[in-house]
């Protein structure tokens, strides 16, 4: 019973990062239509470049707490989240907004989304080569809570992160008139430029915002795993996975469908060889594109 | 370091015409997997991002079929010692019951949706093959996997029977392409992939052919896999990536010009000479591009998918039209009902 | 006195496919003008193609004296000529309130002040402003989608067929609404199906045949007129009888 519960902690640790990556995902899903297959690789290059600083320049900072990472994280972070937002709005000035005005279709842009991925994970490798790396050396002992579960202080900052995020991603998209222009682009981009909002604009902030989550979810999955440049493809089928059964669009279904795959895959190792546990997402998204194909929790496209 | 000692060694004859030989029988069987993905994508607008699954599953399947008894040192399952073509035969069903598994969830739903759960289906194959004891030697792979009409050539000789094979089964794969995308039924899949662009489904109808198409385009991956697997006599789950098996291929499709079965075997050639051939400069290059080539060649990848798509999206050889050039092209609105003709529908 | 809206020799359609051959339409400042037509006519093409929301292949279209023929749909309505479509002209997943502030987008200051005012205008969307647009009936999304129309105090109204699929009682409280907008000095121009109801509150009306303007009348000349009447009103009269 304890080994069931030490798991679905590692799986609400695990479903976090899935959660974070899937949010950013379903944002540019929903007001952009397609699938950014680019997305799990910008991930990637989001944790490299939370590495210059911390890594190849050094600053790691004093610490925090007990935190495997110091105060260096903070500007690494901050360079992440600005870099991978660059990323995506280049992209859309330079790609998408051109398939889109010669009405290219969605599923163009899904492969150009996809040239974009594979050119940036071979940058990251010819940058920072092959071998997984760290951002701290030293190790992360973990707590010890009642009935001997473990959890180390940098699961607790990842889950806290995430929640802290979802929270300010929720007063972005209804408290705001950028997020409410968000929402309504995403419902329909027609009728949104017909009631007056600069829809590309719109698109923009909208890649800015993902780019960001994108890069702060790839920084976690470091933190969590280790920096590896091929992290972030293989991230993608349980992006994929979490932001479906949330309803593509959805970012608080994408967080809980993040969950579900994080808890589900850390959980099924109790019964199935660890090796297997790639395949666990894909049988959820077999599974609710069987049953519920706009998501458990209805999709806003 | 005087420059002139340092001329390529790739221009002597012996190793140019070695090279070329296996350039082509690569080339050859990528060939017929990009005439597969061009039944799919380019005639069928199924978008299927996990080439290299059904290609996998083909080369394991026909291995495993014709294989010898695994030894002491080895763990894999069947070693049946079937004759090789059963085995291609086999490879070619095992990859069409996986089309028709991970179809028939998807291809009813958002286009996208199959490209999302074939980019996935790869990378499950190679977890079950690295960590399932007993069924195909996990990571260390198979080897010593049986030559067909090994009979024919002595030693390096072979090469040239096996380009033959090659050749044989792309020209095979191509005449039967031809002759099914020139068919009523190509006609319907033409069909299909144009009136879709909004990349929903319609209908039970089009779910059928798409789903003909995918299987049989999952049937042809699976061979050219088969075929693989016999020409290089070795086989492990690190092989097939993604990159390798997927990527390319599409790239060589949309450098080609889908819809456009010449324009799939030009776009392998011309992608496949770029990709295999840029290893060979490596030494010619400077010290900083040259210990870099495979990520510059990948990065070239990424690249050439994209320049394709904005600059020239009909591919090297466009498709030849076969309607009335009266009818409004694909992705334009449907056409409203002019004046003077009573509209039934709403 | 120049019109509020000068549409010149208008030519328009999809893709390469020209529907609408040089239609001229104008609007007086806080006229109540109606375009009907058989379908097919391309009135709602012409509409679309004013509003900025198609591209147009000829012709000029000035408003208040400006020359906005290039203007894209979101400019056009920064100009103060906002634009309704026929469907899909509320955001589903979006509240009533939050429909009402995504057609004041553009307004820099008193967004709420004026949510407030356009929910006034409509007593069944003023009761429940957090209900989800997805939740509404087909009335009362229209009344929502009008609402949103007026957030930006347009000069101009674009309605396209406002009262197809409603309810005959519906029917008659939309065409209400719109005369009461229009007794605020708006100026509505809307192309409409049910040309006998839509007519008898007009100022003016066009008739627009097979892409071309064929009649331009004022509203109860054009019911009296026994074309007309033939062509499109007894039409409709014997649909609805049978």
């Amino acid at each position: 019973m304890i080994d069931i519960i030490q798991l679905v902690i590692i799986g609400i640790i695990v479903g976090s990062i899935v959660g974070l990556g899937a949010m950013g995902l379903t944002l540019s899903y929903g007001v952009m239509k397609f699938a950014n297959f680019a997305h799990g690789d910008s991930m990637a290059l989001g944790m490299f470049l939370a590495f210059i600083v911390v890594g190849d320049l050094g600053w790691a900072g004093g610490n925090i707490g007990r935190l495997s990472f110091g105060w260096g994280m903070i500007p690494a972070i901050a360079l992440a989240m600005a870099g991978v937002a660059m990323l995506n709005v280049g992209a859309d000035l330079t790609i998408y907004r051109r398939l889109r005005s010669r009405g290219a279709g969605i599923i163009a842009m899904a492969i150009a989304s996809l040239g974009l991925g594979i050119m940036v994970r071979a940058v990251v490798q010819m940058i920072w080569g092959s071998a997984p790396q760290r951002y701290a050396t030293g190790i992360n002992p973990a707590l010890t809570l009642p009935g001997d579960l473990k959890v180390k202080p940098d699961q607790f900052f990842i889950v806290g992160l995430t929640l802290v995020v979802a929270f300010g991603l929720y007063l972005l998209l209804y408290r705001t008139q950028l997020g409410k222009a968000m929402r309504a682009t995403s419902d329909n981009p027609e009728l949104a430029e017909i009631a007056g909002i600069d829809t590309q604009r719109i698109r923009l902030s909208t890649w800015a915002i993902s780019g960001a989550l994108t890069a702060l979810a790839g920084v976690m999955l470091a933190i969590q795993a280790q920096l590896r440049f091929n992290a972030g493809f293989e991230f993608l089928l349980p992006l994929f996975a979490a932001t479906i059964l949330g309803g593509i669009g959805n970012p608080w279904g994408a967080l809980l469908g993040g969950l579900i795959v994080g808890v589900t895959q850390e959980v099924s190792t109790e019964w199935i060889d660890p090796g297997l546990k790639p395949g666990v997402p894909f049988v959820l998204l077999i599974l609710i594109l069987l049953v519920r194909p706009r998501g458990i929790f209805g999709s806003s496209v | 370091m005087n420059p002139i000692l340092e001329a390529p060694t790739l221009i002597t004859w012996v190793g140019s015409v070695n090279w070329t030989v296996g350039f082509l029988t690569t080339v050859g069987i990528f060939a017929i997997v990009a005439l597969a993905l061009n039944l799919q994508w380019g005639y069928t607008g199924v978008f299927n991002f996990g080439v290299v699954a059904f290609f996998m599953v083909g080369a394991y399947t026909s291995s495993l079929l014709t294989l010898e008894p695994a030894s002491e040192f080895e763990d894999y399952a069947f070693g049946l010692e079937w004759p090789i073509p059963v085995g291609w035969a086999a490879g070619a069903l095992a990859a069409g019951v996986l089309a028709l598994l991970v179809g028939l969830p998807t291809l009813r739903l958002r286009r996208d949706f199959l490209a999302i759960a074939t980019i996935g289906v790869a990378t499950i194959l190679r977890s079950v093959v690295n960590s399932t004891e007993g069924l195909a030697n996990r990571g260390a792979g198979l080897n010593g996997i049986p030559r067909f009409l090994d009979g024919l050539a002595d030693g390096a000789d072979y090469r040239w029977v096996m380009l033959g094979i090659v050749l044989v089964m792309l020209a095979f794969s191509y005449l039967v392409l031809q002759a099914a995308t020139a068919s009523p039924w190509g006609r319907v899949l033409r069909g299909i992939r144009d009136n879709e662009d909004t990349a929903m489904a319609a209908g039970k109808h089009t779910t059928v052919f798409r789903m003909q198409s995918f299987v049989l385009g999952g049937m042809m991956m699976g061979l050219a896999g088969a075929i693989f697997a016999h020409r290089q006599g070795a086989i492990s789950p690190t092989g097939f990536s993604d990159l390798f098996g997927t990527f390319l291929v599409w790239t060589m499709l949309i450098v080609g010009g889908s819809g456009n079965n010449r324009g799939a075997v030009l776009g392998a050639l011309a992608v496949g000479f770029f990709w295999f051939g840029t290893p060979l400069i490596q030494e010619d290059l400077p010290d900083f591009l040259g210990t870099r080539v495979f990520q510059l060649r990948e990065l070239a990848i990424g690249a050439l998918i994209i320049i394709f798509l904005l600059l020239r999206p009909g591919g090297l050889l466009e498709e030849q039209p076969r309607v009335s050039r009266f009818v409004p092209k694909p992705g334009r609105r449907p056409a409203v009902a002019t004046a003077g003709h009573e509209e039934g529908g709403p | 006195m120049n019109p509020l809206l000068e549409a010149t020799e208008v030519s328009t359609g999809y893709g390469e496919l020209e529907i609408v051959h040089g239609v001229s339409v104008d609007v007086d400042q806080g006229e109540l003008v109606t375009i009907i037509g058989p379908n097919g006519a391309g009135k709602s093409t012409l509409l679309k193609a004013i509003a900025g929301v198609l591209p147009k292949f000829s012709g000029t279209v000035t408003f208040d004296g400006r020359d906005v023929t290039p203007l894209s749909a979101p400019k056009m309505v920064a100009a103060g000529a906002s634009f309704v479509p026929q469907t899909d002209n509320v955001f589903p997943s979006l509240s009533i309130r939050e429909n009402l502030e995504m057609g004041g987008y553009q307004r820099v200051s008193g967004v709420s002040d004026r949510v407030a005012e356009v929910l006034a205008m409509f007593p069944e969307l003023e009761r429940r402003p957090g209900e989800q647009a997805s939740n509404l009936s087909g009335g009362q999304r229209q009344a929502l989608a009008i609402g949103r129309a007026l957030m930006l105090d347009p000069r101009l109204l674009m309605l396209d067929e406002p009262t197809a699929a409603l309810s005959p009682v519906m029917r008659e409280e939309i065409f209400d609404r719109i005369e009461e907008i229009r007794s605020r000095g708006v100026a509505v121009l809307m192309v409409e199906q049910n040309a006998k109801e839509a007519l008898a509150r007009s100022d003016r009306g066009y008739v627009l045949v097979a892409g071309e303007a064929v009649l331009e009348q004022a509203g109860r000349e054009m019911l009296d007129n026994p074309d007309v009447g033939r062509l499109f009103l007894g039409l409709e009269a014997a649909e609805s009888a049978s």
